[in-house]
């Protein structure tokens, strides 16, 4: 039994800083390609299917460390499963009930979440070891990197396939997001491998090559500083 | 004070059961409830998108009956698996068109559409309804993306042959998408056999009517 002792739960800078960058869905854990992969083929369908990811995962969390103290590890897995699938189900219904011009935009992504693992692996890896509060901080974080990630892959695809970026924008957020809607290169016919499967995988790739020298070049610099630290020492 | 955070109760196989059934039973529950919540608001928006689609592919100046009160299903396994709802226009008592509620096999699941024909058998507007297509690639279907399904306004069985009746890639006359053939193949293909389930409705109607037509006068004289 793990649960021994509760965690300390980390600070807010370490769970947003996680979240957003060090320990990303998309690029750090590897979680949610199905859904990313499938819908990245522009900026607006990423930015809807993070919207829904989001909403899905900051309940799943919440719900999930008020019953932490009752679940037990052997039966974890299928309570989480159950609670997920159902969270997901009554966040569509509601969303076609009540928002139902949303949910002829959003409805299409809302089934695909449950496809997402990397709600499961939030809830299994943080909300059911940590209280409320550090729970639903760290699904938003994890929402809103997973949701730039999948942004940046859609306008890449988009851009390479299309020569648009967030075309059809205001059909998810509205007329009066009009102005994001812009064409990039004009008469341009694309780059079909870009808009198909293979093209999400490249420009993931891209992605995860450009954060790794990045964060090569951060830990190099850093060594450098410490050096730099001990000789004036 | 030290909470206990592993009692021994938690356990026995009992408590995991109980726990796990519990939820299951909880979740049902919160399901059925939603589900009572919101079906009855849902269908009211399906219904209401049903008539704005209508009022799009049938101009509302052509009948002055009801046809979705008019509607009826009708199963043709010669052209479709899914039953058809057939909604008929009428002005008066003439015949004035006749819209089709079709289901269809795409490429993501059923895709269901709505096309409406005048008497003469001529596409006054197709317009999917709802569909599970990849969005991005394929839900060019869609008039809010692309103007794509305007491409039947004005198709019949009269000017189009049956070659033509395809996408390009097939030699046809309708343009398929980058990177999605099946969704414009299945819709085309679900049109086409539209009419052809039309025309032999039309007549089944007509010689109907001129029985019954001719069965009045007989039992008149």
């Amino acid at each position: 039994m793990s649960e021994a002792s509760t965690p300390k739960p980390p600070s807010y800078s370490t769970i947003f800083r996680d979240g957003l960058w060090d320990n990303n869905v998309a690029m750090g854990q590897m979680l949610g390609l199905c859904p990313l992969l499938a819908v990245t083929t522009s900026a607006t369908n990423g930015l809807g299917m993070g919207i829904a990811t989001l909403a899905v995962l900051l309940l799943t969390n919440t719900l999930v460390s008020i019953i932490r103290g009752i679940v037990t590890p052997q039966v974890r897995i299928p309570v989480f499963i159950v609670l997920i699938a159902s969270v997901v189900t009554l966040v569509d219904m509601a969303i076609n009930a009540w928002m139902h011009e949303l949910y002829k935009v959003l409805g299409l992504f809302i089934a695909l979440i449950v496809t997402n693992c990397a709600i499961f692996g939030r809830v299994e890896a943080f909300a059911s070891k940590q209280p409320i509060l550090p729970a639903m901080a760290d699904a938003f974080a994890m929402g809103i990197g997973f949701t730039w990630v999948l942004v940046a892959i859609g306008a890449m695809r988009e851009i390479l396939g299309s020569g648009t970026l967030f075309a059809h924008a205001s059909l998810l957020l509205g007329e009066s997001f009009t102005w994001l809607e812009m064409t990039v290169i004009p008469d341009f016919s694309g780059i079909l491998l870009s808009i198909l499967p293979p093209g999400a995988f490249m420009a993931l790739g891209f992605l995860i090559a450009i954060k790794r020298l990045i964060d090569r070049w951060a830990k190099a610099r850093q060594e450098r500083a410490a050096m730099a630290g001990l000789v004036t020492e | 004070m030290a909470t206990v955070l592993n009692p021994t109760y938690r356990t026995r196989l009992g408590y995991q059961a109980a726990l796990l059934g519990g939820m299951c039973y909880l979740m049902s529950m919160l399901l059925i409830g939603g589900n009572t919540a919101t079906h009855e608001l849902i269908d009211e928006h399906v219904l209401n998108d049903k008539l704005a689609l209508l009022a799009q592919v049938m101009p509302a100046s052509m009948y002055d009956n009801d046809p979705i009160a008019d509607s009826q299903l009708i199963t043709d396994s010669e052209h479709f698996k899914a039953p058809i709802e057939v909604l008929p226009a009428r002005m008066g008592n003439e015949f004035a068109g006749v819209a089709l509620n079709i289901t269809v096999q795409g490429w993501g699941g059923p895709l269901n559409f709505i096309m409406a024909m005048d008497a003469g058998g001529e596409i006054l507007g197709v317009r999917v309804i709802t569909h599970k297509e990849t969005p991005g690639l394929a839900d060019k279907i869609e008039l809010d993306k692309d103007d794509w399904i305007t491409s039947f306004d004005g198709k019949s069985l009269a000017n189009t042959s049956h070659i033509q009746w395809a996408v390009k890639k097939d030699n046809g006359e309708f343009d398929q998408f980058t990177g999605a053939t099946i969704t414009p193949r299945a819709v085309v293909s679900g049109v086409y056999r539209g009419l052809q389930f039309y025309q032999q409705w039309h007549q089944q109607q007509s010689t109907a009517q001129s029985t019954a037509v001719a069965k009045a006068e007989e039992s008149g004289s």
